[in-house]
């Protein structure tokens, strides 16, 4: 038994494969999202549909088993569509999927594609009514006058079905394309950010929304910045954040007026004039940002690194963690083949000691916060046989290769983790490497 | 392995690959060899200049960066083949290119390759090129509209999609459909055109154009002299076409666009798909400038208008020129030569 990590409490962690499912070979998956309590994990693929796992009991007959995830529910939740006027196919592939707290029996989520956003409402149904009067057992209707007595129906346990039904559709509120949805800490509001605008909805409300920030310049040649992520703070409801291509954060205050343009606070790492190359904007670019669940920090992550900011200072990041500085010098190539321009995604833990992203070949890391210490895991399926802990993977950049490392030669940009999601409570986390979906859980020696 | 596109080969920036140092040479020999040969027509060719220009040219760093300016066209040229048309590539793209462009013009290269390419004669193949990059979809084709590779007076064009109407908001900005679908070739390089390319002289009939292209030929080669700042700024009010060839391959070589589409002028068209549509509705900026803006640029028109934001811009010549050898250049990597 190999120990590798060192994750809170000192003791020796090691991260197992639970399991892993295959999804439609044609579909790569697009997003992975762990409901608040973690019971439910949501994935959305390329070809608008949203498949649910949920987290089963543990058994008491097997403690050690922590419980797996299966399929919960399936449901297809964009269809392409077709923009006539501009001759351009909108696609259904699910950007984000988003879930809002649970207020009763039903689940909830938002989910969307370039344009639209959709709310749909799980439910479980688990008992059906039989014994009517009007009808029989088939459906078919009775003739009223064969009735000679009546009787009240009675519910009846059935097997489980889960129903997804859309509740809400956002439409028509943005011209470019959605990168983000947040729900809001009122849990009545959310915003939706595209390339060039963040909106602010109402959950209840279909038919407009609010436009809070837009940076569209009057003339669009001027255009050299675009929105790439936003997010609303976990706490405050009158907070969010919003990253651009220029590697900047703009934290903005509802409060403070109609169009949020002015920021309330402004997040740059000035650059360092010595690494300077070409290729300086495009890694500084931001692709995704994360409220810490305490709220007091945010994390961004560009294309070589993760930065960790604490809110009350602007003017640099208090943790920087890089997650494969061995492609620096391999930049003109990633150009060439569009790798630069990959949108990694980063999570934090339940406790926010830690914090998780996705790499090429497979690879994905964790950074211990306090610790300091990182660890590169591969999620292929060699290396994720059930129950089989995962070796930690290195990447040599020297010359000498040692044993089990691998090269920046050797390593394939087309396998690449840009989806990772970390269980709100557990040391369970959820890697989609393209259209495979693997779930991991920590064990404690 | 690093994926590698189809027709470009893995390139490295700390050393150049091979295959660019066979490339290079070519396309660099070309360049001084022209200016040195060609009869002073541009009007300022100085002897001394070339081999200061040869020197910085052929220098490692020199040609890793004209590679990456020439990666960096074909992506953005190229866009209208990729399913999506992502803005924010674009737009990190087309930063990258006049960030070159402003360091190349910073040092001297830009304009000596300008005035070079200006005077490069156009081989009559260069016109299958254009036809191979200038490709693009059906739709867009159908509709009418000319393709504009980089056509400068789009801009908007493939960004500035619809805005939308929001029932119950009357604050909210109008639906106006957005013109014929444009190839996202034109849309991803449309609004890398700088601020100064645009300009009125798009609205214009073709026929007008070529005209002007005439006309102004003997204009910009005289402004280039004076430091052709007023050569772009005029090109931003002025009806002239600033980007009109000065030789008569240049106006093969957009005479190509036209061949595309010798149907009459876009006008019609558009008035025609558009004639049941309110005129109020209409944003001027982005539906009369981009759907009427005229074929004429060459690919490489796109590298001028990227000078700068400003409309006093220091790659002044440039736009007065088409940088055809950029675009024979291109050629050979696509074709494989």
């Amino acid at each position: 038994v190999y120990t590798y990590i060192t994750l809170r409490d000192h003791r020796a962690r090691t991260w197992d494969s639970l399991r892993f499912v295959f999804l439609f070979p044609a579909d790569i998956i697009s997003t992975v999202e762990f409901n608040y309590s973690g019971e439910l994990l949501a994935t959305g693929d390329k070809g608008g549909r949203v498949v649910i796992f949920q987290h089963e009991q543990e058994s008491k007959n097997r403690p050690h088993l922590r419980g797996e995830y299966n399929v919960y529910s399936t449901f297809q939740s964009h269809e392409p569509e077709f923009d006539y006027l501009k001759s351009l196919e909108i696609e259904e592939k699910i950007n984000k999927i988003r879930w809002l707290p649970q207020q009763n029996a039903a689940h909830f989520l938002l989910s969307t594609n370039d344009k639209t956003i959709k709310l749909w409402k799980i439910s479980e149904r688990d008992k059906r009514a039989e014994g009517y009067n009007l009808k029989d057992e088939d459906g078919r209707l009775r003739d009223p006058f064969r009735i000679t007595s009546l009787r009240v129906p009675v519910l009846m346990p059935m097997d489980l079905m889960v129903e997804a039904s859309p509740r809400r559709i956002f439409a028509n509120a943005h011209t470019y394309h959605i990168n983000s949805i947040s729900v809001n800490s009122d849990h009545e509001t959310y915003l939706s950010a595209d390339d060039l605008r963040i909106n602010l909805w109402h959950l209840e409300i279909t038919d407009r929304s609010f436009n809070i920030v837009d940076i569209k310049p009057a003339n669009m040649e001027e255009l050299t910045e675009v929105i790439t992520a936003a997010e609303c703070h976990p706490l405050q409801c009158n907070v969010f954040v919003y990253s651009s291509s220029k590697g900047t954060i703009r934290l903005c205050d509802t409060r403070a007026a109609a169009l949020c343009d002015r920021q309330a606070k402004f997040f740059e790492e000035p650059e360092d004039p010595s690494s300077r190359s070409f290729f300086s904007e495009i890694i500084s670019s931001i692709s995704d940002v994360k409220f810490s669940h305490s709220g007091r920090y945010m994390m961004t992550r560009d294309y070589l690194s993760v930065k960790v900011w604490d809110l009350n200072m602007e003017n640099r990041p208090v943790e920087t963690y890089q997650v494969h500085e061995y492609l620096r010098s391999k930049l003109c190539s990633l150009y060439e083949n569009d790798c630069i321009f990959d949108k990694f995604e980063c999570c934090w833990n339940g406790s926010d000691s830690a914090i998780m992203t996705g790499s090429y070949n497979n690879f994905f890391r964790m950074f211990d916060r306090n610790t300091r210490r990182d660890i590169t895991l591969e999620a292929s399926r060699e290396s994720s046989k059930p129950r089989a802990t995962l070796k930690p993977r290195k990447v040599s950049t020297g010359g000498k290769r040692k044993k089990d490392e691998i090269s920046v030669d050797s390593l394939d940009f087309n396998k690449k983790i840009l989806h990772t999601a970390w269980h709100p409570k557990d040391n369970v986390i959820a890697v989609a490497a393209t259209n495979n979906l693997y779930i991991f859980q920590d064990k404690i020696n | 392995m690093l994926r590698s596109v189809g027709y470009l080969t893995v390139c490295s920036f700390s050393s150049p690959a091979p295959q660019r140092d066979t490339m290079f040479p070519k396309g660099t020999k070309r360049k001084f060899s022209d200016s040195g040969e060609e009869p002073v027509s541009s009007g300022d060719q100085v002897p001394a200049a070339p081999s200061v220009a040869t020197r910085s040219l052929t220098s490692s760093y020199s040609l890793q960066r004209q590679s990456l300016l020439d990666m960096s066209l074909i992506k953005l040229q190229l866009c209208h083949m990729l399913v999506e048309p992502n803005l924010c590539r674009s737009v990190l793209i087309a930063n990258t290119v006049r960030q070159i462009q402003e360091e190349m013009t910073q040092d001297g290269t830009w304009q000596i390759m300008t005035q070079a390419l200006a005077a490069a004669q156009c081989p009559t193949d260069r016109l299958v090129a254009t036809e191979v990059l200038c490709r693009q979809t059906d739709a867009a084709a159908q509709a009418g509209q000319s393709p504009k590779p980089f056509s400068v007076g789009g801009l908007e064009e493939g960004y500035h999609a619809e805005e939308v109407v929001m029932e119950g908001d009357v604050e909210t900005e109008v639906t106006m459909s957005t013109l014929a679908p444009v190839s996202p070739q034109l849309s991803s390089a449309s609004y890398l055109a700088g601020p100064f390319v645009m300009g009125p002289c798009w609205d214009e009939d073709e026929e007008e154009e070529e005209e002007e292209e005439e006309e102004e030929d003997g204009e910009c080669e005289e402004d280039e002299e004076d430091d052709s700042e007023d050569c772009v700024s005029e090109g931003e009010e002025a009806d002239r076409d600033h980007l009109s060839p000065d030789s008569r391959t240049g106006e093969q070589v957009f005479g190509t666009f036209e061949i595309k589409h010798p149907a009459p002028p876009p006008d019609p068209a558009l008035e025609e798909l558009f004639s049941d549509v309110d005129p109020s509705y209409y944003d001027l900026d982005t539906v009369l400038t981009g759907m009427q803006s005229a074929p004429k640029m060459g690919p490489y028109d796109l590298l001028e208008s990227l000078s700068s934001h400003g409309p006093t811009a220091l790659s002044s010549s440039s736009s007065c020129r088409s940088d055809l050898n950029e675009l024979d250049h291109i050629m050979e990597i696509i074709v494989g030569s």
